[in-house]
């Protein structure tokens, strides 16, 4: 692979193609991606799949179309950690907590879930408050894979210290050891955190708002969009929202500099929480 | 004369970029990206750091941040920093590379990608091997690479893998002499010289 031919908009020309026959073949809309995590991505699946090129690769694709899902893991897996960022956590406790006291029933989405870590840390976050009864929390993300594992609840072992840790620092008010239990070789999520939870597919490239919540939570999503992407998911997430909803993003992401940012106040801006006016 | 020059470095890089940043002549105007190993959770103080001895512009990198002359990016802890063909930046959480995030190695690739011909890398003291491929590749699409003399480094394990990996397509200098090399008037003669 070696990025030397650039089409009209300046991309990689061969990668442009790849994902050109992606869309088509498998619906999946990559093309607005940004292009330096990608290339390192498809890189390393040209090692995996012990091919030489993209251009390889989108051949053995065609022929093989069973192999996309195994693709798809490079493509979009994100490793994520419980209650990550636990500045966030607290922030959304302090802050976002008490507006959604106000409400009867509750949704919430969580945007690009991958494996599930963070709307199991929500979840136990708002048990923790008494609002989990009253409480649907939408889940999506693209890859089928990573829904289902989300779906299990069972996280490895050695990942539990890490969790604890960081559930601990994002001020949990027990210990993160009463939302599970030990089973098949992992720890399994409390099943009535699981029961709160809807996990489902749909792609902030391609798909539109379906519901009306009251907390949007979309991290370390849109930094893998070019701008144009950014918008168009910006604009989802943003008509999802009911009136004085929040938007919270990865810590280094921001609304500055996208056109819906007008529509937004800062509610709390080192833990990059943003609220609809 | 590069476009671009990414440093990357772990132990013992601060030190060494403190006294390499200042050392810059004022005709070194390219952009320069900058890896160091941190703990995750971590506020970096690299860049304060870096404010008090350069008056060159340092910030924290942030997404899409376009590249500039005479500034200086610092990676934030927890995000690799990538550069894109586009002469912007970006950070991406995808997993650690060589047990690390930010990992040089993630910059100096994506670099090479980018810039080619026009990058050059810089790989400083260390206590392990990121960034050794990442300079590697930069030698291949034809940009200069520069590692920190091993024996002046803090920590010689990560400019020796550079070293490793690059034999004398390597230019090895100790700091500072490394900033001098740096400028665009620095003769091939020079470049090719050992310490």
């Amino acid at each position: 692979m070696d990025p030397q031919v650039t089409d009209t908009d300046g991309r990689d020309a061969e990668l442009t193609a790849f994902l050109d026959a992606i869309y088509h073949a498998h619906h999946y809309d990559f093309r607005s991606y940004s292009e330096a995590s990608l290339l390192r991505r498809l890189r390393n699946a040209l090692l995996y799949f012990k091919v030489p090129s993209l251009t390889r690769l989108k051949d053995k694709l065609l022929r093989e179309p069973s192999m996309f899902t195994e693709l798809l893991r490079f493509l979009t897996v994100q490793v994520s950690d419980m209650f990550r960022d636990p500045s966030y956590f607290r922030a959304l406790r302090a802050k976002v907590v008490p507006y959604l006291r106000t409400y009867a029933s509750l949704k919430l989405w969580v945007a690009g879930c991958a494996t599930g870590e963070e709307a199991y840390s929500l979840a136990i976050l708002l048990r923790e408050e008494g609002l989990l009864d009253r409480t649907m929390i939408y889940a999506t993300d693209i890859n089928p894979e990573a829904l289902r594992s989300a779906q299990d609840g069972v996280y490895d072992t050695e990942r539990l210290a890490r969790f604890s840790e960081n559930y601990q620092l994002a001020g949990g008010a027990g210990s993160l050891s009463d939302h599970y239990s030990a089973a098949y070789g992992g720890a399994l999520f409390d099943r009535k955190l699981r029961d709160a939870i809807v996990f489902s597919d749909h792609s902030l490239a391609t798909d539109s708002a379906f519901a009306e919540v009251q907390l949007v939570s979309c991290r370390n999503v849109l930094i893998y969009f070019e701008r144009e992407l950014q918008e168009r998911a910006l604009g989802v997430l943003t008509e999802s929202l009911c009136r004085k909803g929040f938007l919270g993003l990865g810590l280094k992401e921001t609304l500055r500099f996208t056109t819906l940012a007008p529509r937004f106040q800062e509610c709390d801006a080192e833990a990059r929480i943003y609220q609809l006016l | 004369m590069s476009d671009l020059i990414v440093i990357g470095g772990s132990a013992g890089a601060l030190e060494a970029l403190l006294v390499l940043v200042p050392a810059l002549a004022d005709d070194v105007i390219a952009p320069i990206a900058i890896v160091i190993h941190l703990g995750a959770n971590q506020r970096s103080l690299v860049p304060d750091l870096l404010r008090k001895v350069t008056r060159r512009t340092v910030v924290e990198a942030e997404d899409k941040q376009p590249l500039e002359a005479n500034f200086i990016y610092v990676a934030p802890p927890n995000y690799h920093l990538l550069v894109e063909r586009t002469g912007t930046l970006a950070l991406s959480v995808d997993e650690a590379v060589n047990f690390s995030r930010p990992s040089i190695d993630v910059l100096f690739e994506s670099a090479a990608d980018a810039y080619r011909t026009r990058c050059t890398g810089v790989l400083l003291s260390g206590a392990n091997d990121d960034g050794a491929r990442g300079l590697q590749r930069i030698a291949d699409a034809g940009g200069r690479a520069y590692v920190q003399a091993p024996a002046c480094a803090n920590h010689p394990t990560m400019p020796d893998a550079g070293l490793r990996r690059l034999g004398p397509r390597a230019r090895v200098f100790p700091i500072p002499e490394l900033a001098r090399a740096l400028g665009p008037t620095a003769t091939a003669a020079y470049a090719e010289g050992r310490p």
